[in-house]
């Protein structure tokens, strides 16, 4: 596959261009930075949490296509999961950029499949984890 | 591909042989991710020709001996060799009889050496040390640091929206008691390069020393510190054809000998007792330690090769690779580029962003194109938030680009808009 197919193919794209889960929470129940000095990515993601379970979460800032599709495909992928689950779900996406690890994915999470082609590219992985290091950190620290 | 008929566009308005300089360049006959390897990011590092490189193997492969202590013939000729390689860089940059060159690893030592030999002796709590906005981080926190540790503050020559200098009121800035002058000679981010000679010149009136960096202004045009005036300039091998981890620092010698050695150790001291010790003359004073030798027989090897082409031809090929990139560029209305419209102040380094596509992207996508650029805020953060973004893309340019390398990266640009528009 070349890189147009591996790093902007249409559904990374499309999550890049979506604003359904751009933007801060008020009265967000976690709140978190995370920035890749080196390029410029610098997010902030807002969770909001009802009995253990994450009810919504939204990142703002600035970062390439890929940090941003990450960002994006992170909330879809975490909305209504309990800490336990989205530990799991950040795991498994970690170890599929990370390691050597073949996705497996429930269904209505597969779209996050389509990330695994940045891992042919070392210098944008950390673009594509950048929301994921950090949503790790929060629920790590609230564990 | 490059283009096979191409004497109008290689035989360039400078006179210059652009195919033949491109021989010497062993890194451009290679391909990258597959494709015909454009190299754009001259400001990060320039490629190295074949006669700095053999000079540094025949160093290790002829006469590699340590220099200064040895009393074989080998060891002789390295020291020669070595000492005859720091007055050819003096003469290169114009230095006075008063003037001297000391080797460091590169522009960031070189600035940092002058911090703590001569910032951290002279100022104190309450003075003003005077840099920029459009500094290179080597030549920013260093100086920030510095004010941090002694209550000093830092203040800033005001700077335009476009990153050029206001110096209207250049003067007034020393009614503030500003103990210290650092500045760039030619911006890493736009290429822009300001009107120093009015800056020491002012500074000099109210006797204040000023360091120049002149990490992106060395390798593209002729130096005349004496002419200049400045009190320290500071310059990077790796940059103009030369060797990594070698620089120099140029100190006037006033200064230079009320300052402490930034490093103690051998090869600095005359003699060491129980309890003191008394240090060589300049500029060894300021070399501890093995220098970097074949890092200095390289950069010997680089001015050669810089003079033998003529600084002054390289700076008007470069000149024209500008105004052609920024003719191109027009032709992109989505193209923002940074710096000022007035290419005579300028350098040949192009900063842009194409549309709302994140400089990474575009960095990314004229990767798998076979071109190299730089992408993010290029170590200068302040520079940035003055424009208000988070970085660009960087185009910079050097002796061996042509017009087809800036082709192929506005072919390069027109494929990014194929992918993000589409």
């Amino acid at each position: 596959m070349n890189y147009e197919e591996d790093l902007y193919k249409e559904i990374i794209l499309e999550n890049y261009r979506s604003k359904k889960n751009k933007g801060a929470i008020e009265g967000a129940s976690f709140h978190a930075e995370g920035a890749n000095p080196s390029c410029g990515d610098d997010l902030e993601l807002f969770l909001s949490v009802n009995n253990g379970v994450i009810e919504r979460i939204t990142y703002d800032g600035i970062g390439c296509s890929i940090c941003c599709a990450g960002a994006n495909l992170l909330c879809e992928a975490l909305t209504g999961r309990s800490f336990e689950e989205a530990l799991g779900i950040v795991a498994q996406f970690k170890g599929m950029l990370l390691e050597e690890q073949e996705p497996d994915f429930d269904d209505a999470i597969s779209d996050l499949e389509a990330m695994q082609g940045v891992k042919k590219y070392p210098v944008r992985i950390k673009c594509a984890l950048l929301a994921w290091n950090t949503v790790e950190g929060i629920l790590n620290d609230a564990k | 591909m490059r283009s096979s008929v191409s004497v109008d566009k290689t035989l360039t308005r400078s006179g210059l042989d652009i195919a033949k300089i491109r021989e010497d360049f062993p890194n451009l006959g290679r391909s990258m991710r597959g494709k015909s390897f454009v190299y754009l990011d001259n400001g990060a590092t320039s490629l190295k020709p074949r006669q700095v490189i053999e000079s540094e193997v025949r160093y290790y492969e002829e006469y590699c001996a340590n220099i200064h202590r040895g009393v074989y013939e080998f060891s002789e000729i390295a020291t020669e060799e070595y000492d005859s390689i720091r007055a050819k860089v003096a003469h290169f940059i114009g230095a006075p009889a008063d003037g001297h060159v000391i080797f460091t690893r590169g522009t960031t030592e070189s600035v940092n050496v002058v911090m703590n030999g001569w910032g951290r002796k002279n100022i104190g709590a309450g003075d003003v040390i005077l840099i920029s906005e459009i500094e290179h981080h080597a030549n920013y926190v260093t100086w920030q640091q510095l004010a941090q540790e002694k209550g000093a503050r830092l203040e800033f020559i005001p700077a335009l929206p476009d990153g050029s200098f206001d110096l209207n009121n250049l003067d007034a800035l020393f009614d503030m008691p500003v103990k210290f002058v650092a500045v760039t000679a030619m911006s890493n981010v736009t290429g822009y390069k300001p009107d120093l000679k009015t800056i020491i010149d002012t500074a000099h009136r109210h006797g204040v020393p000023v360091l120049v960096d002149a990490a992106q202004y060395a390798s593209h045009h002729t130096v005349n510190v004496a002419e200049l005036d400045c009190d320290f300039l500071c310059f990077s091998g790796h940059k103009m054809c030369g060797p990594t981890g070698i620089g120099v620092l140029y100190g006037r010698e006033s200064l230079l000998e009320e300052m402490d050695p930034f490093m103690y150790g051998g090869d600095m001291v005359v003699r060491v007792k129980r309890d003191t010790s008394s240090f060589k003359p300049l500029p060894e004073r300021f070399e501890a330690g093995t220098p970097n030798i074949a890092g200095v027989m390289g950069l010997g090897a680089a001015v050669d090769y810089l003079q033998g082409i003529g600084m002054e031809a390289i700076a008007e090929h470069e000149q024209h690779l500008i105004e052609y990139t920024l003719m191109r560029a027009a032709e992109f209305p989505d193209l923002i580029s940074y710096g000022p419209a007035d290419h005579s102040s300028r350098g040949a380094i192009f900063s842009f962003n194409l549309g709302d596509v994140h400089s990474h992207d575009v960095g990314s996508i004229l990767d798998q194109e076979g071109i190299a650029v730089r992408t993010g805020f290029h170590c200068a953060q302040p520079i940035m938030r003055l424009f208000g973004i988070p970085g660009t893309v960087r185009a910079s340019m050097y002796l061996y680009n042509d017009i087809d390398d800036i082709d192929m990266l506005f072919t390069g640009l027109d494929k990014v808009r194929g992918i993000f528009n589409r």
